[in-house]
């Protein structure tokens, strides 16, 4: 099952042209670019590990799109996002958040049904993945 | 199929013609000739550069390709001699010429490169291209990466992330390195990968006397003062002197001995005896006594070890 998450989920995934192009978007409005990673793909989960320091002061993409190539080669088999951070004040937060790399492999989420007091059933979601200990779940 | 080739070659040339026209080389090597003095090695640098990006560009229009260009320097020169100057408009040059993208100029030293301890370098390096990607990364006093009597100092490793960017992303940045001229020498000595992944070896001359008397003007032109007559022979004749004495600094000591005139000037005026009115005439002129009352005029009268060096 095909992960979706932030913006531009329902296409398909960007090429790098198209990343770059985006970068170039983020940079020309005097946002900060940083990439994530991580290997637990729950919606839920919003605190991805950072891959480096944000990168602020920049003017070109290319610098982006280097940290982008290394961060694939160190972890080809984990989702990585890039987040776009707007400073302006009373902004903020983030702008523009996409996936830039998913494992070959996603296997999805099992619906749990849990049974509560009365006839109530509670719903959750677990990513298959999980079941294995971190560092071991794709590939 | 002669004719078609000889109908092929007057196409290109019409091109390069116009091109040549739309192309804001000359423009730019006249603005440069009126702000700069002298440096003839370094427009002549420009002006192949530029050449080059514009016979580049027309190649890739009928189909023949060798690349982008490297186009990683080195200035080296005496102090004062617009190395600096110089690498600041680079960006803005190259820019206008087509080859970086943005055209932004990202000044580092040693400081800003090399770390503290163990795995500080790396991520400082990288960061600091990362910046100058699109644009012109300048290194100034590029000697000061390598301590080769430190073998464990970590500007080794600076240089060495520094290498594989200026080789893989060539057409991501460029990379200028400045610095004395014996200096610099030692350092590529010791980094001779350096040496060959920099394409254009540019060697800043001192300035001759008539030089650095057109920069004086060009700099109190710029400050709204003239030089009268007689201030203008004294500045000769302080040029002159100067020049032997020792810790000569070309463009950088006429500046300060400008600076030192500008001084005596405003005292001159706040401390005349008659009172008379000022005109704007006085508040502009630096007269020949402004400078003679330099130490450099009583040379032979004090020994150079008295005093501050320059006054």
């Amino acid at each position: 099952m095909r992960l979706t998450q932030g913006t531009f989920s329902f296409l398909p995934d960007l090429t790098d042209g198209q990343v770059n192009a985006q970068v170039e978007y983020c940079l020309a409005q005097g946002w900060a670019v940083s990439l994530e990673h991580t290997d637990d793909p729950h919606p839920r989960n919003t605190y991805w590990e950072m891959y480096g320091a944000p990168m602020f002061d920049l003017h070109d993409a290319a610098g982006v799109m280097t940290e982008l190539r290394e961060a694939r080669a160190t972890f080809p088999a984990r989702y990585i996002r890039l987040n776009a951070f707007d400073a302006t004040r009373g902004v903020e937060t983030i702008r523009l958040s996409f996936i830039v790399n998913r494992p070959s492999r996603e296997p999805g989420f099992r619906l749990e049904r849990q049974e509560a007091a009365g006839r109530a059933i509670r719903y959750t979601i677990r990513s298959y993945a999980t079941d294995r200990p971190e560092g071991e779940r794709y590939g | 199929m002669t004719g078609t080739s000889a109908q092929e070659n007057s196409a290109v040339a019409t091109d390069l013609a116009a091109e040549l026209a739309a192309s804001p080389v000359e423009e730019l090597l006249a603005t440069l000739d009126a702000e700069l003095i002298g440096l003839v090695p370094v427009k002549t640098r420009i002006r192949e550069i530029a050449s080059l990006l514009l016979v580049e560009r027309l190649r890739g229009s009928v189909g023949l390709s060798a690349g982008p260009p490297s186009l990683h320097m080195s200035f080296t020169g005496n102090p004062g001699t617009g190395k600096t100057t110089i690498a600041l408009r680079m960006a803005e040059i190259l820019h206008r010429l087509g080859y970086v993208r943005k055209g932004h100029l990202v000044a580092v030293t040693r400081d800003d490169l090399v770390g503290q301890f163990i795995g500080h370098t790396a991520p400082k390096t990288k960061e600091v291209l990362k910046r100058a990607m699109g644009g012109v990364l300048f290194i100034d006093e590029a000697y000061f990466l390598y301590r080769p009597e430190n073998e464990r100092d970590y500007g080794q490793e600076a240089i060495e992330i520094l290498l594989t960017v200026m080789e893989e992303q060539r057409d991501d940045l460029v990379v200028i390195l400045a610095g004395y001229g014996d200096r610099m020498a030692r350092f590529f000595q010791m980094n001779p990968g350096m040496r060959s992944r920099i394409a254009h070896h540019i060697d800043f001359p001192d300035y001759a006397v008539d030089e650095l008397l057109a920069i004086a003007r060009l700099m109190l032109a710029r400050m709204q003062y003239r030089l009268s007559t007689d201030g203008e022979a004294t500045l000769a004749a302080y040029i002159e002197r100067r020049r032997a004495q020792p810790d000569f600094a070309n463009a950088r000591s006429i500046r300060n001995a400008l600076d030192r005139a500008r001084l005596r000037h405003a005292n001159r005026l706040v401390t005349r005896p008659d009172g008379a009115p000022l005109t704007r005439e006085d508040l502009m002129t630096i007269e020949g006594d402004d400078l003679r009352a330099s130490r450099v005029f009583a040379d032979h009268a004090a020994s150079p070890a008295a005093g501050e060096r320059d006054s």
